[in-house]
């Protein structure tokens, strides 16, 4: 007889998937109480995740075997400090959003529905935290399938408040699945040539191959990878589907969707193209550095001008998150220590605060029943905490010092630099400019305008509310001021993925 | 040419992913995209069972001797084909399904809600909900 005690921490990393899978599909079956299962389950993945992040600063990182297979055989769960770190993200997102959805859910989804929208979203939770896990390609599309699907159908639930989230949905859900099966496609390629589904094996065998650029069947592979990888994370051109699933998706959705989805997507491509093809292969002899800068710098820009147009400050975030994706993929295209780590610290920045941004539009549209910029007129006077957050949200997408999109920023503009690329620095500095001007737009009409409409009766949204996308926000400006805790785990992290090992 | 000719199998993957890749992108009808992304993916389930194929080889099944169900080695064929890339599919047949029924439950719903399933009906709905939108904004 093995104690308990003993059991969890023998098999921590299949907790972390295997927790909210069972949560989700017993989600449906605890009636009323299905919100608090719902944050019982994500707080306690979320130690768990601490734990496996503790665990794996101190030491080289982990492996398990699932099911005691051996690894070539079955799945194995591989933990190093790059996705310790993602994981930890991204359970304290699913734990934060979940505490939040609790009003926010009760407000905008009908009561009979409420069981199922937490089953759905604890599955979503589940694949988001597998495809981080895990080291078995096909592993990662299975989970990928898991979390896309349960997204498509938590972003159609938004149906009631505005019918346009079913059209938008469905334009994700044909995009996604399409980018899907290219990164399915690139997976069966690769297990062609080298006969193995683990990322590890794969590298091994693919760095046996001296001619690996030479074979047609691993650049197809690395093609169909690239196109999938970048649908998936809304990299511009390929982003068409995000900003009005974003909008009109329920406000919890989009504040958790907003700040996980499209970063586990990031991490897909950190995997992929620095684990399985490596730093070689993919910065030196294929021309994907340029590719990637064109498209992410390109995107901040048309994707800034895009946000200031818009009137509806939900979809006018969605845009800037697709330049912060711009950002995100610039830095790890780089691939120098300072721009790879800028990406990831952004990964972490972006994910606090678009989602409290997110969050506090939520707040707004719980209270006024709208999120445009006439909703927000004003707000500064009848909700002071909630236009607080979205205002120091917003100084953040700027890179103002003291914020944490400033970290981000320090580190991609050196990376730039250091990469030889002034118009890349520059594209970022041009970026921030444009935020200067969308992010005014939002704060003039809540600080220097008069309330109107809805918005002049609308008091303080409840503290379940504001105390989320506070603590968000504030962990935002926290790591802007004391960065040494992300800034240090992303250098160290970054420095694996690069040859030359720790720096 | 023969060489070309005897890979046929992987010509009609190509040719299916194409025509379900084209249905996806070009057809204006809500149905037809979801029947053209089943093609797309079933495409892909072929590559993958064509893969799996060895030379000469058979089912992957151990075959027992059959009067005293004792493993015969005489039996045992030479080769076998790769059974990973079939267990792959099941999974991905899975998931396709999935994808269908979850994108069908949402065409029913964009049916109830705007009253039709054409591609450009819709975005001319969409478009003048935009455009009031605008007008109330600019109020």
């Amino acid at each position: 007889m093995i104690p308990f005690n003993e059991l969890i921490t023998d098999n921590l990393p299949a907790l972390v998937v295997v927790l909210p899978l069972l949560g989700g599909l017993l989600a449906t079956l605890v009636g009323r109480f299905a919100w608090l299962w719902s944050t019982i389950i994500t707080g306690s993945v979320f130690l768990l995740t601490y734990t496996l992040f503790t665990a794996v600063q101190a030491g080289p990182g982990m492996r398990y075997e699932f099911g005691n297979w051996p690894y070539l055989w079955g799945i194995e769960y591989r933990i190093d400090l790059l996705n310790a770190f993602i994981l930890l993200v991204v359970s304290g997102i699913a734990f934060i959003a979940t505490i939040y959805a609790k009003l926010s859910v009760e407000d905008e989804i009908p009561a009979d529905r409420h069981n199922f929208f937490y089953s759905v979203w604890l599955l979503a939770i589940t694949g988001l935290l597998g495809i981080t896990i895990t080291g078995d390609a096909f592993n990662v599309y299975v989970l990928l399938e898991i979390s896309s699907l349960t997204i498509y159908a938590l972003i159609a639930m938004g149906k009631d408040r505005d019918p346009r989230a079913l059209t938008a949905s469905l334009r994700y859900l044909i995009l996604g699945s399409v980018g899907a099966s290219f990164i399915l496609l690139g997976i069966g390629y690769l297990l062609m040539v080298t006969g193995t589904l683990n990322m590890a094996d794969m590298h091994a065998q693919l760095m046996a191959m001296p001619e690996a650029t030479q074979n047609r069947t691993i650049l197809v592979a690395f093609a169909f990878l690239l196109v999938g990888l970048s649908l998936k994370m809304a990299l511009f051109p390929l982003h068409t589907w995000l900003p009005k699933a974003y909008t009109y998706a329920p406000s919890a959705v989009t504040a958790m969707v907003a700040a996980t989805a499209t970063k586990v997507g990031v991490y897909m491509a950190f995997r992929f193209l620095f684990t399985i093809f490596g730093y070689k292969f993919t910065f030196v002899d294929m021309p994907s550095y340029h590719i990637l800068i064109i498209c992410a710098a390109v995107g901040i820009i048309i994707t800034g001008l895009t946000a200031i147009r818009q009137t509806n400050a939900k979809k006018l975030l969605a845009y800037s998150s697709v330049g912060q994706i711009g950002y995100i993929v610039a830095g790890f295209a780089l691939a120098n220590p300072q721009g790879v780590a800028g990406s990831l610290v952004h990964i972490f920045n972006h994910a606090a605060m678009k989602g409290g941004m997110f969050m506090a539009l939520g707040a707004v549209a719980y209270r006024v029943g709208g999120t445009n910029m006439k909703d927000l007129r004003g707000l500064g006077k009848r909700m002071p905490l909630t236009a607080g957050c979205i205002t120091a949200g917003a100084l953040g997408l700027i890179g103002f010092p003291m914020t944490a999109g400033f970290i981000s920023k320090w580190y991609l503009v050196q990376g730039a630099l250091a990469g030889g690329s002034w118009l890349l620095a520059f594209t970022i500095l041009f970026g921030s400019l444009l935020a200067v001007i969308y992010s005014w737009k939002m704060i003039e009409a809540m600080y220097f305008r008069e309330p109107e409409g809805k918005t002049a009766e609308a008091t303080e949204a409840p503290y379940m509310l504001v105390l989320p996308t506070m603590a968000l926000i504030g962990l935002s400006i926290y790591f802007g001021i004391n960065a040494e805790f992300t800034a240090g785990t992303a250098l160290k992290a970054a420095a694996a993925l690069l040859p030359g090992g720790v720096q | 040419m023969s060489d070309v000719l005897e890979i046929y199998n992987y010509w009609i993957y190509i040719v299916l992913m194409m025509v379900g890749f084209y249905g996806v992108m070009a057809k204006r009808n809500l149905i037809k995209q979801a029947i053209a992304l089943g093609l797309f993916q079933t495409g892909i389930f072929l590559f993958y069972i064509s893969m799996a194929v060895v030379d000469g080889g058979t089912a992957p099944i151990w075959m027992a001797d059959g009067a005293t169900k004792v493993p015969n080695p005489l039996a045992v064929p030479a080769a076998f084909d790769n059974p990973l890339p079939h267990v792959l599919m099941l999974t991905a047949i899975v998931v396709g399904v999935s994808i269908l029924a979850v994108a069908l439950a949402i065409i029913i719903n964009i049916r109830r809600a705007f009253g039709t399933i054409e591609y450009d009906e819709l975005t001319k709905i969409e478009r003048e909900m935009e455009a009031r939108e605008a007008r109330e904004a600019a109020q």
